[in-house]
């Protein structure tokens, strides 16, 4: 297959909520790229027919289409974007020791971390929840940990500029605000992840997250909605 | 200063294989390092704190985990050593590492229940788990490796299952071959490269041990 044009069209299904899609808007933007947005407004329960034709296999947002080829799963796309619009500025970074640690910790945040943040939303007594929860904690405080060893106190993940590891890990601020706003607890705290605190702010305000990041309230609302919460 | 690598490992390990498999393809020497994961080194526990898995490729006293981030790895580091692993162009690159994460999510599911159930459980897993590498035969296509011509970063990803097919077959009572010849073609290739022989264990060492796991964690 043909390496795509730069100038071919480009398309991003995606769903407002998805922190996953969120990942690829910010790549998209930092790369400066023109895109078309496709949103799916009911992603869980009625996906569009492009969505299914372009990833059958996983049937999930985000999806990107460039030309004539689609590229699923958030972090995959991500490193594309960072490929096939090879301008500055860099996503992963260039040393292969640094790429290595960017991609381990991304899959970390996928593995282990949305993993707790679904077993706390999804427990079913409060001794589950009290487990989950720790779980959760556990998992913040080594990502405390590797953001403390990554930025070398440049203030993201990626050092100076917001990077890979910035855009992976971005993407549990939405649902976390959500899990503390429901349970009442601070999982990111000043005393545990006082790095991790500092970094969330950096990184809500960054300009290739900003127009795409919904607030705390939205999430909030959304999240109501869909687990028919008052 | 010449390169240290060392490779944490365990020998019937399909991730652990991946590693070895890619060290040999470009060349690269280096000290290999049983573990016994039921008593795991300190020094397994010191460079993967986070897993505790293997495999672990230390270089120059700086750890790499989880295997085909560890194969990248290799294939960035070593860019001048032939063959080059991942492809150049963007998409098949994204194409590949999609693959990938099908092999380790679709593909390994099932095998991790095929060596670990019975019953209904099993029977299903095996259903899946020909499904997932009927969906891999129809990526291959007719090319001889995912790599088309070369052997790559897919092939490597997947060998890791292929050594332990007869196992597979074994444990669940089924016959792989007759479901996917072309994918099993390129398998015998695959298990025939010098890289791969020299890193493989005894295929009836791996059923033994096989037969051995499963005593203790099947239900």
């Amino acid at each position: 297959m043909a390496q795509n044009d730069q100038n071919e069209t480009v398309k991003l299904i995606g769903t407002w909520s998805s922190p996953f899609a969120l990942r690829a808007r910010v790549a998209l933007h930092l790369k400066s790229v023109k895109y078309e947005y496709l949103d799916e407004p009911d992603v869980l329960n009625a996906k569009s027919e492009l969505l299914i034709k372009s990833n059958p296999i996983h049937k999930k947002v985000p999806v990107l289409i460039h030309g004539d080829v689609s590229i699923c799963e958030s972090l995959n796309i991500v490193q594309y974007v960072d490929e096939a619009w090879p301008s500055v500025p860099s996503i992963l970074p260039s040393h292969p020791y640094d790429r290595a640690n960017a991609r381990f910790w991304a899959q970390y945040v996928d593995d282990k971390v949305f993993a707790s943040l679904d077993a706390v939303g999804g427990a079913k007594d409060d001794e589950g929840r009290m487990a989950a929860a720790g779980k959760l904690m556990e998992c913040l405080a080594t990502l405390e940990e590797a953001f403390q060893k990554s930025s070398k106190g440049l203030g993201f993940f990626g050092g100076e500029n917001l990077g890979f590891l910035d855009i992976a890990c971005g993407t549990i601020l939405g649902p976390v605000s959500v899990i503390e706003a429901f349970s009442g607890v601070k999982f990111l705290r000043q005393e545990t992840t006082p790095g991790l605190i500092q970094w969330a702010e950096k990184f809500k305000a960054h300009e290739a997250v900003k127009p795409y990041m919904p607030t705390a309230e939205e999430f909030l609302a959304f999240a109501k909605k869909k687990f028919g919460v008052e | 200063m010449a390169d240290e690598v060392i490779l944490l490992d365990f020998w019937p390990s399909p991730f652990g294989v991946r590693a070895r498999i890619a060290l040999r393809e470009k060349g690269i020497e280096f000290e290999y390092r049983e573990e016994n994961l039921r008593d795991k080194s300190p020094l397994l526990l010191e460079m993967n704190p986070v897993h505790k898995k293997i495999p672990v490729l230390i270089h120059n006293g700086k750890p790499v985990c989880e295997s085909m981030n560890v194969v990248q790895y290799i294939d960035e580091v070593w860019s001048d050593k032939n063959p080059i692993l991942l492809p150049s162009d963007p998409y098949q690159r994204a194409h590949a590492r999609f693959l990938v994460d099908f092999i380790d999510t679709k593909l390994y599911e099932p095998a991790d229940k095929i060596w670990q159930t019975k019953g209904e459980v099993q029977e299903t897993a095996k259903k899946e788990y020909i499904e997932a590498l009927k969906f891999l035969e129809s990526e291959l296509g007719d090319k001889p490796y995912f790599g088309g011509d070369n052997f790559g970063f897919v092939d490597i990803a997947i060998t890791g299952y292929y050594i332990w097919f007869e196992a597979s077959e074994k444990l669940g009572n089924f016959s792989i071959e007759p479901e996917c010849l072309t994918l099993m073609a390129s398998a015998k290739r695959c298990l025939q490269r010098e890289s791969v022989v020299k890193s493989l264990p005894d295929p009836e060492k791996i059923v033994e041990f096989a037969f051995k796991i499963r005593k203790i964690y099947c239900v």
